[in-house]
């Protein structure tokens, strides 16, 4: 079975004005696209193909989540380990499920209650479980590059689930593919990023995805959480050194004409840390609140990656409004990590 | 292992001694531990004779910032390793820094790490006390105990003196004494943590910065602290623009401030932690992680044309050795430093060949501009060090400027292998190191009888 030459007759549907073959190939196209990864650790280096050829691929797996029996053979016989050392829940149980969903055996462990705990390094962690035999480590760290370190020594394939403030590849993935859902394709769609791009990885991979898919792209907040030199067009005269996005500081204008709106959690710590004088006035100026999406356009996607901080970065009923996709980002996050599953394990295959 | 002759001849070289201006070819006659006599077709009756022909002959190198490791951490390096890589990177002289377990901030510290210099160096140990106990940054450490026993200045490097009064009354105190203080300039509230150069790089890997203001800023007081104190203030590993052009500006004051710059901040950008060796992804290379850190071209630009015009008096290796296990870890958890001694002429004979720094301005720099700005010519016997004027010490480092080598772990001597340059063609090859009439480092191995 190769899902990604499946057609997708909602995407013809969308596809009605003259786009450059590089970005947006005609459906028959897209099985061309090869998966040629042996690991997924942030979306800087994906092109647009790749996002689609994972995307048509959930396409797939979402089908296979609505079936009766929600599961598949295909990773039957593989071993995928889970390797947290910090707390998750959305993203450690969407793996989990992932994997279960395609016949795999899924090993949790966290660095609680592990041998991390008395003090082994990374590295003869990630030794530790190639020898037991690990196919695909799904590895979340809150040291950024952790999972970089992991795959330069290991031969199973590395899943980033969260690296510091790094990346966060298959969160960003699974936004981008929520929001093609629901707006097709995404270039020259307006997407507003709100909140805590400093410290946020969500943002940072979502960036990459975004623009790389030709949305137009505004990241908002005060300019402390705003990290260095994002928004200036070149970097000791290198123009990919950073993602091209527009860094507004007023929300008013941030929002006008936006498409997709997608608030990120602030942490009580920024405001410990200084960053900003008080949650009361973090939201008094960056709160998404009904009255404020308005300057959005009607119906604008609102997103979230989770866990919400309600009455701070977004007020309960915009979370809960019917423009929200919040609830079903989550899901989509099972069919979006069964597709990169899926093709670290078959595609290299197939392509071969 | 060293080999001692009654004197020695080198012959037919190029010599450069920029502290006597002399630049052309010469013969060298070594002879009792100090340089006899320079001049043309010189003669000595049962002298070792060297054929520098086609070689550069140089005074011994001078390494004012040194981490030797010992005592405390001595799977880092040695002294006896790490003097044995200054005498292959062509150094006779190194300083070394307090931050070892336990800090060199007593007599009894300073005595050890001499004797065991004095039982197994192959270069010439100057030692540099804590300005503080502990290099806490609390309380001053015994200055001028220090100082009687051989001190060459006081710095808490690694650590920056963050406490204005406590550096106030540091560059008082050792004013007295003769003594700089040299500054390890990092404000630390504003560094906060900082693993790498504040700047797209970082906002790209996501590493958490810190700015060049955060060395600028302590820069900035610690001059008007020499000033207001008339201590004389020494800045080690200057790395951005804005505290080259303070440094500047405070020379020209006329205030007694000095400076050195790395090899490293000389070559590489902050770029070199997310690109390693032009690999395939994102590097979070362990061994560019260094304090301070990495950071812009413009700066790099700034350190090359403060060195060409001498508002940087030196070139200093911040040689810092660490064992491979401080480095295979997470960026932010890797130990910063690089192993230097032997790569610091390589480094800047690449920037001499590219035409951006002139031969001789990089020799002065390696030799009597860091002797000059710790007064190291004034010390008992060292009348002469870094120059090769008859009477001097009897250092002297031989090169071939032409001859390339391949940095590989294994070809240094240095326990250190932590570079971010493995892989990297250097030019210079030292070929004979002579430290007080001793060849202390020769090449092919033709030591003399």
């Amino acid at each position: 079975m190769r899902p990604s030459s499946e057609p997708s007759d909602r995407r013809t549907a969308v596809q009605n004005g003259p786009l450059p073959d590089t970005l947006a190939p005609a459906p028959a196209d897209r099985g061309r696209a090869t998966w040629t990864r042996r690991h997924v650790l942030d979306l800087d280096d994906f092109t647009a193909d790749e996002l689609a050829l994972v995307m048509d691929t959930a396409d797939v797996m979402r089908e296979v989540l609505a079936r009766d029996v929600p599961r598949l053979p295909t990773l039957r016989g593989t071993t995928i380990v889970t390797l947290f050392y910090e707390p998750s829940t959305r993203t450690r149980a969407s793996f989990e499920l992932a994997g279960k969903a395609l016949g795999a055996d899924v090993i949790n462990l966290s660095a609680s209650g592990s041998s991390v705990e008395k003090g082994e390094s990374l590295i003869d962690t990630v030794r530790t479980l190639q020898a037991i035999g690990a196919d695909i480590l799904v590895m979340r760290h809150h040291r950024s590059g952790a999972p970089y370190l992991a795959a330069r020594h290991l031969r199973a394939a590395v899943v980033n689930a969260g690296d510091g403030w790094h990346a966060h590849p298959t969160q960003a993935l699974l936004d981008l593919y929520t929001m093609r859902r629901h707006l097709g394709e995404l270039r020259g769609r307006k997407v507003v990023i709100v909140g805590d791009i400093m410290h946020s990885r969500v943002a940072r991979s979502n960036l990459w995805g975004l623009t790389t898919l030709g949305a137009q792209v505004v990241v908002c907040g005060p300019p402390t959480l705003i990290p260095t030199g994002l928004g200036r067009a070149r970097h000791e005269g290198c123009e990919t050194a950073l993602p091209p996005v527009r860094v507004e500081h007023d929300l008013r204008r941030a929002l006008e004409g936006a498409d997709v709106v997608m608030a990120l959690r602030l942490q009580t710590e920024r405001m410990r840390a200084g960053l900003i004088p008080s949650l009361r006035e973090y939201s008094r100026r960056y709160e998404l609140t009904s009255e404020r999406l308005r300057w959005a356009k009607p119906n604008a996607l609102v997103m979230h990656p989770g866990p919400m901080n309600e009455g701070v970065e977004i007020a309960p009923d915009v979370a809960y409004s019917v423009q929200s996709r919040i609830e079903e980002q989550v899901t989509n996050g099972v069919a979006v990590r069964m597709a990169i599953l899926y093709l670290l394990r078959t595609g290299r295959r197939a392509a071969a | 292992m060293t080999t001692a002759a009654a004197s020695i001849l080198i012959r037919g070289g190029h010599v450069i001694d920029p502290a006597t201006g002399l630049d052309g070819r010469a013969d060298v006659l070594l002879r009792e531990g100090r340089v006899a006599e320079i001049g043309a077709r010189l003669e000595a009756a049962g002298a070792w004779v060297f054929d520098a022909d086609g070689l550069v002959v140089c005074p011994g190198f001078v390494d004012l910032h040194t981490h030797l490791r010992e005592p405390g951490f001595e799977h880092k390096e040695t002294i006896e390793s790490g003097t044995l890589a200054a005498a292959r990177g062509g150094f006779t002289t190194v300083c070394a820094m307090p931050n070892t377990d336990p800090p060199i901030d007593s007599r009894s510290v300073v005595e050890h790490v001499q004797r065991r210099a004095a039982e197994r160096g192959r270069a010439r140990v100057l030692v540099i006390g804590a300005v503080t106990k502990g290099r806490a940054g609390e309380r001053l450490a015994e200055l001028a105990e220090l100082a009687e026993a051989g001190c060459v200045g006081f710095s808490d490097d690694g650590a920056c003196v963050a406490n204005a009064a406590l550096m106030r009354n540091a560059l008082a105190y050792a004013s007295a004494l003769g003594l700089p203080v040299i500054q390890h300039a990092e404000d630390p509230v504003l560094a906060d943590g900082g693993v790498m150069h504040e700047g797209w790089v970082a906002t790209r890997l996501g590493l958490r910065g810190q700015p060049a203001a955060a060395e600028e800023a302590i820069v900035a007081r610690d001059i008007e602290l020499a000033a207001l104190t008339g201590g004389r203030l020494h800045l080690a590993h200057l790395s951005t623009a804005g505290s080259v052009a303070l440094v500047r500006a405070a020379k020209a004051r006329g205030i007694a401030v000095t400076a050195e710059v790395t090899p490293h901040h000389l070559t590489l950008t902050h770029m070199a932690v997310m690109r390693a060796g032009g690999g395939e992804g994102l590097a979070y290379d362990a061994n560019a992680r260094v304090s301070p850190p990495l950071r812009e071209e413009a700066d790099v630009a700034a350190c090359l044309a403060g060195l060409c015009d001498g508002t940087i008096d030196a070139v200093a290796t911040d040689h810092a050795p660490h064992a491979d296990t401080d480095k295979l870890c997470e960026f932010d958890l890797a130990a910063p430093g690089m192993t230097g001694l032997e790569l610091a002429l390589g480094l800047l004979l690449r920037r001499v060949h590219e035409g951006s720094l002139p031969l001789r301005t990089a020799i002065a720099r390696l030799t009597v501009g860091p002797v000059r700005a710790l007064r190291l010519d004034e010390r008992p016997g060292l009348a002469g060090l870094g120059t090769l004027a008859p009477g001097a010490p009897a250092d002297v480092t031989v090169f071939d400027p032409g001859a390339t080598w391949v940095v590989e772990p294994r070809a240094l001597a240095s326990k250190g292998k932590n570079t971010p340059f493995i892989g990297w063609e250097l030019p210079g090859r030292v070929v004979l190191t002579v430290l007080a009439g001793r060849v202390v480092h020769a090449a092919d191995g033709g030591l003399p009888a």
